[in-house]
């Protein structure tokens, strides 16, 4: 194509650069984008806000003694120690049920399974399992766990709630740890290999490693999850009235747990239970918060040390 | 000039096995005869799943050689250099044809073990691949799980000497305790080098080992094989033609044939001689067209 001389003179290129065309859509987007991130964040700080308005009374009047006293039919005397002990012992049972578990079937599933057609439908499965409503897993652990090994769990107890919910977050630290390994280059493994290092040795030294902050992030989003479940600890049998015990290592007897018992406190008349109700569900995001802080922390170590 | 006869896997070899002693530098001319074999492929087949990669190779590598593997893109060279120590295990699909002997034995038989293969027959990859550790601990993981050496001061040894034969030591000597992730490309090549020979290996395949580096650090790594090849046999796939002419003694020209059937494309082998042969005499057309660079 004949182009027409044209000197590319200061004035002629000053202007070809300068020119301002308006990005429409691109503005529009950004905002879009941002207000979608706003929302997001006003729902979460309205919800934080309401919840700690109401429950300031009690937060700040008795917090000691709301979290070290047990269940009592009286408002003002009334803690949730049995909550918070149900809870951490059922974050214990998950890590030490769940994560060995779930990282070595995630490790045998990438690392040594051939990928035949049985392969891909166990993985199929597992990411179906991980979206199954987690009163179903109530229902299972109530079956298996309550009832049919009650000589071992000591019936709807918490060490039945705490298998029923490592059972219940099992596929998603399979899947969230599978992710982690996969992502690890094969660059590194072929480098072990190539030394004449074994299977489980580039496992162990090179992509366990590696992969190690993916499958923490994968972790502290199923204890997290863990945490928060109500309905299958109802299922199972948390206690939903006074009882005593629900002492800290009681493994085999009765139990509440912090979502449980928001939930109890909950279905009590508003005006004398709302602010426990509130200061409950402060604690338990307390709780939550301060286990993803302990785990980004320990992620953040590891992710250094690449 | 005739085909070198002891390239040629026909001929039987009646000749005396004359092991001259290697001369440093100078290995321009003529190969010297009767090196002792190390691999020998015969009718060779190489297959990822019903796709077959690699047809009907045989060769030979000779002790204290280079040997060049050139070609163009998707004509089984680096395939058939990770048949040499059975990487081509970690891929599932792949399946191998033929026989591969390593001084007489069977590579692909049953009883033997990829691991104590890798070990004696190391690699180096076309990007430098360093582990995500510190430059010590990269060289000494193979000695680790050789078992080598338990730590301590034969470990520094060890360390110590891979990382001099590599030309690398006066770079590193101070930052030992530094992460791998932070040397030049050139410099993590040279470290993927130390650590392929801290293990002692008896063979280095090298897999385009300098497609990622510089002319000044490629030049570093060709005067580093020159000087290793007294010790070590080397087999190198490369793209460059003037590298496989400058380091190699012998070169190996592949070239890919389009299946008519199925649009795949299988690698042959087309010749094989001594690498002075194979770039100014070629008795094959492809390969001079290819190294004239009229082709590929």
């Amino acid at each position: 194509m004949a182009v027409a001389p044209h000197a590319l003179t200061r004035e002629v290129v000053s202007a070809r650069i300068q020119g301002r065309r308006a990005d429409v859509g691109g503005t529009v987007f950004k905002y879009v984008l941002l207000s979608a991130l706003l929302v997001t964040i006003a729902v979460l700080v309205i919800l934080l806000y309401s919840q700690v308005d109401r429950g300031s009374e009690v937060l700040t009047g008795r917090l000691g003694d709301f979290i070290t006293s047990k269940y009592s039919s009286l408002p003002t005397r009334s803690g949730i120690i049995q909550g918070i002990n149900g809870t951490l012992t059922i974050a214990a049972f998950v890590i030490f049920i769940a994560v060995p578990l779930g990282v070595g079937a995630a490790v045998y599933l990438e690392e040594y399974a051939q990928k035949t057609r049985l392969t891909r439908f166990i993985d199929v499965n597992i990411r179906n399992l991980a979206g199954v409503p987690s009163v179903v897993y109530g229902i299972l652990g109530l079956a298996i766990f309550a009832r049919a090994l009650r000589n071992v769990t000591g019936g709807a107890s918490v060490m039945a709630a705490g298998i029923t919910l490592a059972v219940l977050v099992l596929p998603i630290v399979i899947i969230t740890s599978a992710e982690a390994i996969r992502a690890v280059p094969d660059s590194i493994r072929e480098a072990g290999f190539g030394v004449g290092a074994t299977r489980w040795e580039v496992t162990r030294s090179h992509v366990l490693p590696y992969a190690l902050p993916g499958i923490l992030t994968g972790t502290v989003l199923s204890v997290a999850r863990a945490l928060g479940e109500a309905a299958p600890l109802i299922v199972v049998g948390a206690k939903t009235g006074f009882f005593t015990g629900g002492d800290f290592g009681d493994l085999r007897d009765n139990f509440q747990a912090l979502p449980s018992q928001i939930y109890q406190f909950s279905r009590l008349p508003e005006s004398s239970w709302g602010g426990n109700t509130a200061a409950a569900i402060v604690v338990l995001l307390a709780i939550v918060l301060a286990v993803n802080s302990a785990a980004i922390l320990l992620r953040n170590r590891f992710e250094k040390k690449r | 000039m005739a085909p070198d006869p002891d390239t040629a896997v026909e001929t039987r070899r009646t000749e005396p096995a004359v092991d001259l002693a290697p001369q440093a530098g100078g290995h321009r001319g003529a190969p010297r005869p009767s090196k002792a074999v190390v691999f020998e492929t015969e009718a060779l087949n190489v297959y990822y799943g019903a796709f077959k990669a690699v047809r009907d190779v045989s060769l030979r590598v000779h002790e204290h050689e280079i040997t060049a593997f050139i070609g163009p893109s998707g004509c089984g060279k680096t395939t058939m250099l990770r048949c040499f120590n059975r990487m081509n295990d970690l891929i599932e699909t792949a399946r191998v044809e033929g026989t591969l002997s390593y001084h007489g034995v069977d590579l692909y038989d049953p009883g033997v073990n990829p691991v104590e293969v890798r070990r004696r027959v190391g690699m180096v990859f076309q990007k430098p691949n360093p582990f995500p550790k510190s430059i010590y601990e990269n060289v000494a993981y193979g000695p680790k799980v050789a078992r080598l050496a338990k730590g301590g001061t034969a470990m520094d040894e060890i360390v110590e000497r891979s990382l001099r034969q590599a030309a690398l030591w006066d770079e590193v000597k101070d930052r030992l305790k530094a992460s791998a992730m932070g040397l030049s490309g050139g410099q993590q090549q040279r470290l993927c080098i130390a650590r392929c020979l801290a293990v002692d290996p008896e063979v280095i395949l090298m897999d385009e080992p300098c497609s990622a580096l510089d002319p000044i650090a490629t030049g570093r790594i060709e005067d580093l094989m020159d000087e290793i090849k007294q010790q070590y046999t080397i087999i190198i796939v490369t793209h460059n033609m003037q590298q496989a002419a400058r380091v190699s003694d012998r070169t190996a020209f592949f070239t890919a044939e389009v299946n008519e059937t199925s649009d795949t494309r299988t690698g042959i082998l087309v010749e094989y001689d001594a690498t002075e042969t194979m770039f100014s005499n070629p008795g094959d057309e492809r390969t001079e067209n290819y190294v004239t660079g009229r082709f590929g």
